[in-house]
């Protein structure tokens, strides 16, 4: 294949002796779902906040396109054109959607102050295209539902280019047809060429929306395989035990003894 | 859904009439409660609380705390406190007082026309520096800000007494005391003048607001409701200079006045003062802080980290280089409030904005800033610090005796809270 569009080697982050994230690698290809799977407190999230400059790595390498990247800090990572979408909806609750759209990239007028009419202008023309039915622009967006908020995260991501979008449990706190909406987007972003990493716990949304699945254990890799090579049950003792089937390829956090009586 | 399901329908036609205002349902209701805290206080002290004379005063006692509680606006928004401004004011006050009356005079010489400006910049400059520092410790040392201002209080308000050895410094320098009040004011021609520029100012704005929605395609207001505000603001401007100018200046100062420049009085001739210097600083400060919250990344960002500072955070924006920049605000406008309060009296005293903090963070709490952040507006806390003032000095006129007075502020605070609470809880913002 050609280079992945993120390559992360060799991770490693610790909070206070513990090893959140030990020796992790893996990549991303563009027009790629990777789905990170794994129980809670398994890393990763610690690890996804990594790349998208949350927290800094005690060491490990970040390779953007072949190219060794430092990401000290969320601006780092937006330069990279590394968008994020959080579990916790990293919105702020007062303001309203456009706020929340270009918070930390207003558009100003030529003078420098904040120009809400235009960011508003963009943002009804954003939001037309991915949620049609989106028209509480004035309200605070804590006033909004659980689905109308994701989309107001995912406009941002979409709205400012992101070539590598890092979606954290993206619909953990929507109904089913707001989980819809999102996997249509997902695969609509794939389409256009962007590498996607995809945190969650629900596996039957892994084998839909993802091409490949890394599972995390304590903090290492157990495994990646192609979600066509591996079953629901191969993935669940992977989480679980820590298992490697045989259609994945074995990470260092891998059940040593296992692999060699099967 | 929300609108039908409301217990106990409102009037409908009233409720459209307010929405197509798009009027802050919150500010009506503080203007309506000072409105009849007003009303009352009229008729309780036999008509003498809305004359022109009391007013005039009014204003110029609120000055001092409102220009301090639209920075209290920013401090509070982003989830901290400042309990140190009132000591602050003191120490700025103090040097403000060395800077004219010692040091100014041995290099300038006794009156020099520049002596009242760098008094006043060197206050600022220091009202800004400690502020910065506090923020810098607030925001980069992790120390709570309640801790940090806790021991500013007691710091800065001794540091005044050190610098002055706790003496009364004064009479302060002639010019400087005009942004006190009662002695600089800008006469009733300036003062209709400004009036006029004022309306057209804000009808300009709202044409020009209305143009930039409707070229964007936007829903704009229906053409009475944008006239109905336009004329509702030009009367409050221009009955708000009327009054003004409607305190006259007494025959005897007049007089006085005149003898100074070598003339007679002319006989049955009137002055009106108009409007006092530090009103016109209060209005200044209250644009320019609007403008800060409203239309600059700076004020997004600092109403962004009170919603959420993590968000805040994950954007991009450097909240601890926020916090230095917001309490860098809140110190020099508490200097500015200094010039004020020291201009007033005429001299720095050591015991000058005593109590300050209280009053500030008590006029920003009334007037709708939320201690759990990423709410609050700049107009409501300066009316905020209004009604503060007109109750203590309603009840003074009344001949409530001192000790109920106060009980009956702190009761107001807890009150207006409470009904902030209820309301935000009914409707659901």
């Amino acid at each position: 294949m050609s280079t992945p569009l993120v390559e992360m080697k060799d991770m490693c982050i610790s909070f206070g002796g513990v090893r959140a994230v030990d020796h992790v690698t893996v990549d991303l290809f563009p027009g790629e779902v990777v789905g990170l799977l794994g129980h809670n407190g398994a890393g990763k999230s610690t690890l996804i906040k990594i790349l998208s400059g949350a927290y800094k790595a005690d060491s490990g390498e970040i390779r953007i396109n072949g190219e060794e990247v430092h990401i000290h800090s969320p601006r780092d990572a937006r330069a990279q054109n590394i968008e994020t979408i959080y579990q916790t909806l990293a919105l702020a609750d007062n303001l309203d959607a456009a706020s929340n759209l270009f918070l930390g990239r207003e558009l100003t007028s030529p003078l420098g102050f904040v120009d809400d009419d235009k960011m508003e202008a963009e943002t009804r023309k954003i939001m037309g295209r991915l949620n049609p039915n989106f028209k509480k622009f004035h309200a605070p967006v804590k006033a909004l539902s659980g689905g109308q908020r994701q989309s107001v995260a995912i406009a941002r991501a979409v709205y400012f280019n992101a070539k590598i979008l890092i979606m954290d449990e993206p619909t953990a706190a929507l109904g089913v047809h707001e989980t819809q909406m999102v996997a249509e987007l997902i695969q609509e972003l794939k389409k256009q060429g962007l590498g996607i990493f995809l945190i969650s716990h629900d596996i039957h949304d892994v084998f839909q929306l993802c091409d490949r699945l890394a599972v995390m254990k304590n903090g290492q890799l157990v495994g990646t395989a192609k979600t066509t090579d591996v079953t629901d049950d191969d993935v669940l003792g992977m989480i679980i035990l820590g298992k490697c089937p045989p259609g994945a390829t074995p990470g260092p956090g891998a059940l040593v003894d296992d692999t060699v009586v099967g | 859904m929300s609108d039908t399901a409301l217990p106990g329908s409102k009037n409908p036609a009233a409720r459209n009439f307010f929405a197509a205002l798009q009027l802050d349902t919150r500010l009506l209701g503080m203007i309506g409660a000072f409105v009849v805290l007003c009303l009352v206080f009229n008729v309780f002290t036999d008509g003498r609380f809305l004359t022109p004379r009391n007013i005039f005063n009014l204003t110029i006692q609120t000055v001092s705390v409102a220009i301090m509680a639209t920075g209290m606006v920013f401090v509070i928004v982003t989830r901290h406190i400042d309990l140190s401004v009132g000591s602050l004011l003191a120490t700025v006050a103090a040097i403000m007082a060395v800077v004219q009356t010692d040091i100014l005079p041995q290099v300038l010489g006794l009156g020099h026309p520049a002596i009242w400006i760098i008094a006043i910049f060197a206050g600022i400059i220091a009202g800004v520096l400690i502020g910065a520092f506090q923020g810098w410790m607030i925001g980069y040392l992790s120390i709570p800000a309640f801790i940090v201002t806790l021991g500013g209080l007691l710091v800065w308000r001794n540091v005044a007494w050190f610098i002055t050895s706790g003496q009364t410094i004064g009479p302060l320098d002639e010019t400087f005391t005009m942004i006190g009040g009662i002695g600089g004011t800008m006469g009733e021609t300036a003062s209709w003048i400004f009036g006029i520029l004022a309306v057209a100012a804000s009808l300009w704005l709202q044409v020009a607001s209305r143009r930039r929605k409707s070229s964007h395609g936007f829903p704009v207001k229906p053409v009475w409701a944008e006239v109905t505000m336009a004329a509702i603001t030009s009367i409050a401007i221009l009955g708000f200079v009327a009054i003004l100018n409607a305190y006259d200046i007494p025959k005897a100062r007049l007089k006085r006045i005149f003898e100074a420049s070598g003339e007679t009085l002319p006989e049955g001739l009137t002055m009106g003062y108009g409007i006092p210097y530090s009103v016109l600083l209060l209005i200044v400060v209250a644009v320019v802080m609007t403008v800060i919250a409203r239309q600059t990344r700076l004020g997004r960002y600092i109403f962004a980290t009170g919603g959420n500072p993590d968000a805040a955070e994950l954007s991009g924006i450097n909240t601890r280089f926020l916090t230095v920049k917001v309490f860098a605000i809140m110190g020099g406008l508490s200097a500015l409030a200094a010039a004020v309060a020291a201009a007033r009296l005429g001299f720095s005293t050591n015991d000058i904005g005593t109590l300050d903090e209280l009053r500030v963070i008590a006029a920003a709490v009334i007037g709708g800033t939320a201690l759990a952040g990423g709410i609050g507006t700049i107009y409501g806390a300066i009316l905020g610090a209004l009604i503060m003032q007109s109750l203590q000095s309603g009840m003074a006129m009344v001949g409530v005796d001192a000790p109920l007075q106060n009980i009956v502020v702190g009761t107001v605070l807890v009150l207006a809270v409470l009904v902030d609470i209820i309301y935000r809880k009914r409707t659901g913002d």
